[in-house]
């Protein structure tokens, strides 16, 4: 096929761009892990409120000292409605529903996930001191704009560990491929 | 043109132009809601139910009615007649009844589930009945395209047939494989489901269904537009088609790289490993090829025609361009708009950045660019082309007509910026008001919804426009003769040898586009399949 060297031009131009794209993306999973949120995990939506993992919600610190919190999403409200985090401390969420899909969004940051009934979602970012609103980002009904909690994320040297610090939980019974 | 093809087609576009008009009034009432403005009936189950009218009946009822309209003409123009014109006919009748189903259910407050209908929020199964009545009559328009290339083939044995009939049925084949996903969930999960035959459902697995029809949909929508642009854009603005040959070999991209990219509408999503969704961007970024090349060619065809019509210098072919012809700056004004839409679209797709604008006014502003722009008022210039033709009357309210597409683009403008912008600064999508209660962070998107319900009043004068223009010109337009479609001709003509080459052999292309599904969807469903998976039952929150 004959094709127009300014075409030619481009098509090569336009190719080496694409490549660029997507070598940036790969690089920054391969070399520092960034991934979206792609936990495999799945919890039975009726017993979540009794599961180890989330029958309590909140924050909590592991024994490696690394700080958790587990949330979660139902019509219409985040449960915990409010949450004190450290700054510039990676922070891992595992959250999920107990009725319909939700989306854990926390203004202003990365920090976002789908939350999806019978299954775990999972991801972890950290902070700037500062108020956060957080939002849902799925429509789940009526009241989808209600639907919201704060967070406040303080110094890390006034943070204090929760009181209540829940042991860790187990990754869950089906967790595979992560 | 026999009538009764006129007929055919010009009944499409009323329900499409229709469905266009219902849509765009609660359009209008939805931008105003947002920016938290009193309107009359406002209530947050209104904002809900119209958001999913205004999502089916212009994502799916507006866009497929024409497109088949389009298909139709493009056939009759190939062949002299459509293939198996009874059958249109049915799958017409078929299409109007699912549109009415969902229709009532929706607007009866029984379906407020958004065009997107994620399980477990569960509308009335005359909902997914009629949508999924609407995707098997589409299926009857494929095969009479599919019919009419073949036919198209063995007449002009061995030369290729028209770029237009190319482009068409490529779309229809690969509508066929991205419908696969939508049918299954509606047929094994969705119905069953909603008619309480069984009682729960896999959320995920839905998702990945609809997701695996979801991307491809866009292209749906994008091909017809592209259609348009390549081969009657140039004609209408008085130039000729650049590369026909390499227009050729874009659609065929299309029809092989659409599907295998559904992840990256799932990026968010947890139970699939991060590896299936890189694989995915990587397709994602080799479907952006086809789309830059028709950037190139479509601008050169059009510079062309500004340089034969005495446009001089660098840019001075722009202004020379025939801006007056509604069907012309609309194409312009579509264009530019989706430069935009595209760059967004490639920062929707970067596996990294879409945790920052996923879910949010950022994606809504991004698909009013592309399907709302760049194939709706594609679509809305080739009516003032089409209609008067196959209708044999002269446009009306001309006057309209040619400032339409420029108030779409202002209004579109406005809309948009200010969309992205909220997004960006964290306003989710889909929500009926934006205070939050007070938050601090709510407070920065007050300005910016409110100049966006601007952009809405704007764009629903121009929507207005367009449907008085069409249905004025249906009712009451002058009759002249009905009239042929003309396409552009390329610019150096093919040859007499020429023929039809690798790139031209759609059925052997849907075969390597099964493949490619294949590679990118049989391990993750399989996996998401052998989980321990728990349903859940139908939630009514509307
Ligand atoms: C009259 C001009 C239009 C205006 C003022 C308008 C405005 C809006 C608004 C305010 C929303 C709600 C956004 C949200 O709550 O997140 C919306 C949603 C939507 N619009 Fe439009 N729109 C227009 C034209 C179009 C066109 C031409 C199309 C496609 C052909 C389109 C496709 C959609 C879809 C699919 C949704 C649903 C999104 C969802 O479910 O999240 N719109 N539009
Ligand atoms: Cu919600
Ligand atoms: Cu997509």
């Amino acid at each position: 096929m004959k094709v127009d060297l300014y075409e030619r031009i481009w098509m090569w131009g336009v190719g080496v761009m694409l490549a660029l794209f997507f070598g940036t993306l790969a690089n920054a999973s391969f070399r520092y892990g960034f991934h979206p949120p792609s936990h495999v995990e799945t919890i039975d939506p009726k017993a979540v409120l009794k599961s180890p993992q989330f029958r309590r919600q909140g924050v909590y610190v592991d024994g490696g000292g690394a700080v958790h919190v587990s949330a979660v999403g139902l019509m219409f409200a985040w449960l915990p409605a409010a949450l004190t985090l450290p700054a510039e401390t990676p922070v891992t969420f595992h959250l999920t529903s107990v009725d319909v899909i939700h989306g854990f969004q926390i203004v202003r940051t990365n920090g976002q996930s789908m939350v999806v009934p019978g299954y775990v979602s999972q991801f972890t970012t950290s902070f700037k001191a500062g108020d956060y609103l957080i939002a849902c980002n799925e429509y789940c009904g009526v009241g989808h704009h209600m639907m919201a909690a704060k967070l406040t994320v303080v110094p890390k040297a006034q943070w204090r560990t929760p009181a209540d610090t829940v042991a860790t939980p187990t990754g869950g019974a089906h967790a595979a491929h992560h | 043109m026999p009538r009764t093809t006129n007929r055919l087609i010009l009944a499409h576009i009323w329900v499409s132009v229709l469905a266009f008009g219902v849509a765009a009034a609660m359009a209008v009432m939805q931008a105003l809601s947002r920016a938290n403005l009193e309107v009359p009936y406002r209530s947050a189950r209104m904002y809900y139910m119209s958001v999913t009218a205004h999502g089916v009946l212009m994502a799916l009822v507006f866009t497929t009615f024409f497109i088949m309209a389009l298909g139709y003409a493009v056939a009759h123009r190939e062949n002299g007649a459509i293939k198996w014109p009874r059958l249109a006919w049915a799958m017409f009748g078929l299409a109007l009844l699912g549109t009415t189903m969902a229709a009532w259910a929706i607007l009866t407050f029984r379906a407020s589930v958004l065009y997107t209908f994620y399980p477990p929020l569960q509308a009335h199964p005359a909902f997914y009945i009629g949508l999924t009545l609407v995707v098997v009559a589409s299926w009857g328009w494929c095969a009479s395209m599919i019919a009419s290339w073949r036919e198209s083939r063995r007449r002009n044995s061995g030369r290729p047939v028209s770029l237009a009939m190319h482009g068409t049925t490529a779309n229809a084949m690969l509508w066929l494989l991205a419908t696969i996903g939508v049918a299954s969930e509606m047929l094994f999960q969705l119905i069953p489901w909603s008619l309480g035959w069984v009682k729960t459902i896999d959320p995920l697995l839905a998702r990945m269904l609809f997701w695996f029809f979801g991307h491809p949909l866009v292209y749906f929508w994008l091909l017809p537009a592209y259609v348009i642009w390549y081969a009657l854009a140039p004609r209408l603005a008085g130039g000729k088609l650049f590369s026909e040959p390499l227009a050729r070999v874009t659609f065929t991209l299309f029809l092989v790289l659409s599907t295998p990219v559904g992840f990256h509408h799932q990026y968010q999503d947890p139970g699939i490993p991060a590896g299936w969704k890189l694989f995915h961007t990587f397709n994602t970024m080799a479907i952006s090829f086809p789309s830059l090349l028709t950037a190139f060619t479509v601008v050169a065809s059009l510079e062309i025609a500004g340089r034969l019509r005495g446009g001089r210098g660098l840019f001075g072919w722009i202004g020379a361009l025939p801006w007056r012809d509604p069907a012309v700056s609309s194409v312009l004004l579509a264009g530019l708009l989706f430069m935009v839409g595209g760059f967004g679209g490639s920062i929707n797709a970067a596996y990294t950045l879409n945790s920052v604008v996923h879910n949010t006014a950022w994606i809504a502003a991004h698909f009013h660019l592309t399907v709302g722009s760049a194939a709706a008022l594609t679509f809305m210039g080739a009516c003032y082309y089409l209609v008067p033709r196959i209708a044999g009357r002269e446009l009306e309210l001309g006057l309209l007509a040619r400032i339409q597409p420029f108030l779409w683009f202002l209004g579109m403008a406005l809309f948009s910026f200010t969309g992205h912008i909220a997004g960006l600064v964290g306003l989710p999508r889909r929500v009926f008001e934006t205070s939050y209660a007070g938050a601090a962070q709510a407070s920065a998107w007050q300005t910016l919804t409110t100049v966006s319900a601007l952009g809405g009043l704007v764009l629903f004068a121009s929507a207005a426009c367009f449907v008085a223009v069409i249905l004025g010109t249906l009712l009451a337009g002058k009759r002249t003769a009905p009239q042929m479609i003309e396409w552009a001709e390329p610019l150096s003509p093919p040859t007499d040898g020429f023929r039809a080459g690798l790139w031209d052999r759609l059925g052997l292309w849907f075969v390597v586009a099964v493949v490619l599904v294949i590679l990118a969807y049989a391990v993750p469903l399989w996996d998401v399949l052998h989980l321990t998976r728990y349903g859940s039952p139908g939630y009514k929150p509307f």
